[in-house]
């Protein structure tokens, strides 16, 4: 990307032009999340910056759309929801996910293609449509406003990002592994304890992150299924936009920038660890 | 062991009398090798299909099944003849020519009263009040005389309004008394039978759905444009530096996209609403006049720009795997041929990357014909999308009939471009960041 010294006066003016139209791109990009983070210290209830914010000055800047929302019951008793299906939907759709992974990348699985176009369709499929399909099912079964229906829900929802990264991180496997484990004894259990799934945890834990942040941020399907006594974070945001627009979202929002930047990192350090294993075993 | 393996080899080979090398292989145990490899491709072929089974059996219960029964649902019409048995019967025989005999309307009569009484009746009502509207009100008229009539019932519900003196309405039960319907899906495209059944254009006031089709169509494909342009230098930014400062800027690409959508919708209306941010810089600089705040949201434009940067990332990602695989001096070697930057770059990079470009193409448009949320946050009226009309159909107008209809529409158009999506790139190779 260093411009070459025999560069001509030409090109040395487009480098710069480009870099600048990169940075407003990164800027495009990243900027609508930084302008919410002092926004939401606002001392007044207004989604704009106060004079007083811009002069610095601390009167401007408050914690109380924080300590509103960490005394609202509302949000209080939404958040535990989230917890609760994400959590549930996660387990659910990475054990289910893994297992299926694992089938998958065998050499001898048949009909592999349109298999893996059926576990994935939840994620192509437009989210109305799920939506709108789940009601109209789980409604015959009696699912609707249930704990039950919005974890079944979420977990079809976050099954194809399981599926996708355990087999990506499977494609990568070197199979005379496994052949080496059970010429020297193990049994078929113990080789999968101890020599693929250390392998695999790192698309195993990312594939499970992905669905948990599917199922926490996910508000369509949650809106159309689930009763007032499901309501979770998205949805109370949703309700928020639509009616109120307090500020009390934008600490909101703070918090879940901070929840991704968490998961962001955790992924990171998964990457890192995963290229030093790969790096250990010549394949 | 040896003892049993030699008798195997030869008693097999005396099985082939041509003794065609290939066939006398044994395995130890004297099974012919190819029937033992058989055996055991068939294990793992078991093994395999048994660990996909449970979600395999997951997903068509809680997926696939569930979009079958919204398939089914769009053309399903059991309302007329379940809650108007009788007419539906009587109808049956009808030629359609002229009104209907007596019977019919006795048969009619009967189940207005019946309906009224078991507090159904308000079903078929609205079915019919989707095909003709007045229906609903004639009907709960109707009814509400209908237990107090006597012989003949055609005077008496004539009597009762003189619609019922209109072949139209009777052709129009008719019709819908059968148990499946093309007219949900003729709504869903501003379509209806005519009075003689032919399937004519609906009044222009009431043309809503293919024009928001059409809308929601040309904004995926301005946003799936825009997040091309604004994509591709990135990405090549991106694929060009040294790893060390490409991944410190790779941050800035994924941490949008793993921030929530609700956040990200938030921030846009903080910044574009006319107390916003934006707008207040623009007039704290002093090129806007105060009274002359610019809309940039509750409209096309807010539902366009907070759209793509929404899906940029799923733009830049697959651009950037893809360059990231081309070697810098096939560029070089161009320069060096005599090629100046854009010829290089027109007839050496880009066709390279037209990979991704279709890739992050065909997914950003997937992702944005079907988003709902944000274009009914920040939409306004002008910027709405189809999806806001099928969630209007479910919770507002309860059609879910249309409701399934349209979804129906929008999901083969999604299948379609997941098809060629599919061909060219394969579902398995989705990018994740």
């Amino acid at each position: 990307m260093a411009i070459p010294s025999y560069a001509t006066r030409g090109e040395r003016i487009w480098h710069w032009v480009f870099c600048v139209l990169c940075a407003l791109i990164f800027l495009f990009l990243i900027g609508p999340i930084l302008v919410i983070i002092p926004l939401s210290f606002n001392a007044e209830p207004y989604f704009t910056f106060s004079e007083k914010m811009l002069s610095l000055d601390p009167e401007g800047y408050s914690l109380r759309w924080y300590q509103e929302f960490f005394t609202s019951d509302e949000w209080m008793r939404s958040i535990k929801n989230s917890i609760i299906v994400a959590v549930c939907a996660t387990v659910l759709a990475t054990v289910l996910g893994t297992l299926a992974a694992l089938g998958l990348s065998s050499r001898f699985m048949p009909f592999r293609n349109t298999i893996m176009a059926i576990l994935i369709s939840p994620m192509i499929v437009p989210l109305i449509i799920s939506a709108a399909a789940m009601f109209f099912f789980f409604s015959k079964l009696g699912l609707t406003q249930t704990y039950l229906g919005v974890i079944l829900a979420h977990t079809a929802l976050g099954i194809p990002f399981v599926v996708i990264t355990v087999t990506a991180t499977l494609s990568g496997f070197d199979h005379s592994l496994t052949r080496a484990a059970h010429s020297l004894g193990a049994s078929p259990s113990r080789t999968f304890f101890r020599i693929i799934l250390p392998l695999v945890t790192p698309g195993v834990v990312s594939g499970a992150l992905f669905a948990f942040i599917t199922s926490f941020d996910e508000v369509v399907v949650v809106l159309f299924i689930a009763g007032p006594a499901q309501t979770t974070i998205p949805i109370q945001m949703w309700s928020g936009i639509r009616e109120e627009i307090s500020p009390t979202i934008l600490a909101v929002a703070t918090l879940l920038v901070l929840v991704s930047i968490l998961l962001l990192a955790t992924l990171e350090l998964i990457r890192r660890r995963n290229e030093r294993l790969r790096g250990l075993t010549p394949s | 062991m040896s003892d049993s393996s030699a008798p195997a080899t030869s008693g097999s080979a005396a099985h082939d009398p041509n003794g065609a090398p290939g066939a006398a292989l044994t395995t130890a145990d004297g099974v012919p090798l190819k029937q033992s490899l058989n055996r055991a491709i068939r294990r793992s072929r078991i093994k395999a299909l048994l660990l996909v089974a449970p979600l395999l059996v997951f997903i068509g219960l809680a997926f696939v099944m569930p979009i079958f029964d919204m398939l089914s649902r769009s053309v399903d019409n059991p309302e007329v003849s379940t809650y108007l048995p009788r007419t539906s019967e009587v109808l049956v025989d009808w030629d359609g020519e002229g009104l209907p005999e007596e019977a019919a309307y006795a048969a009619l009569a009967q189940d207005l009263a019946a309906g009224l009484k078991e507090r159904n009746l308000g079903r078929v009502a609205s079915r019919l009040n989707y095909e003709k509207s007045g229906m609903r009100s004639l009907f709960m008229k109707s009814a509400r005389r209908a237990g107090r009539m006597e012989a003949p019932y055609k005077a008496a519900l004539i009597k009762a309004d003189e619609d019922w003196e209109d072949p139209d309405i009777w052709r129009l039960i008719k019709r819908e008394s059968s148990p499946l319907t093309a007219s949900y899906y003729l709504a869903a495209v501003d379509r209806q039978f005519s009075p003689t059944g032919e399937i004519v254009e609906k009044p222009e006031y009431l043309q809503i759905h293919v024009s928001l089709f059409i809308r929601t169509f040309w904004m995926s494909a301005a946003i799936t444009g825009l997040c091309l342009l604004l994509a591709y230098p990135v990405a090549w930014l991106l694929a060009t530096l040294p790893a060390s400062r490409g991944n410190l800027l790779m941050i800035l690409v994924l941490l949008p996209f793993w921030t929530s959508l609700l956040v990200r919708t938030t921030t846009w209306i903080a910044i574009l609403q006319q107390q916003g941010v934006l707008n207040d810089m623009l007039v704290g600089v002093g090129i806007l006049a105060e009274e002359a705040r610019i809309q940039m949201i509750y409209n096309k434009t807010g539902t366009i720009i907070a759209m793509t940067h929404i899906l940029l990332p799923f733009m830049i990602l697959p651009l950037y795997s893809v360059m990231k695989t081309i070697p810098p001096s096939y560029m070089h070697a161009a320069r060096s041929l005599g090629a100046g930057p854009i010829t290089a770059f027109r007839r050496v990079y880009f066709p390279q990357t037209l990979p991704g470009i279709g890739a992050g193409s065909i997914l950003v448009f997937i992702l944005s014909i079907g988003y709902y949320i944000t274009p009914a946050l920040v939409g306004g009226q002008s910027g709405r999308f189809i999806t806001n009309f099928i969630a209007y159909h479910m919770q507002t107008s309860l059609n879910w009939g249309l409701a399934a209809a349209i979804g129906s529409i929008l999901l083969v158009v999604v299948i379609l471009f997941y098809l060629v999506y599919n061909r060219l790139i394969g579902v398995d190779k989705v990018k994740l960041g």
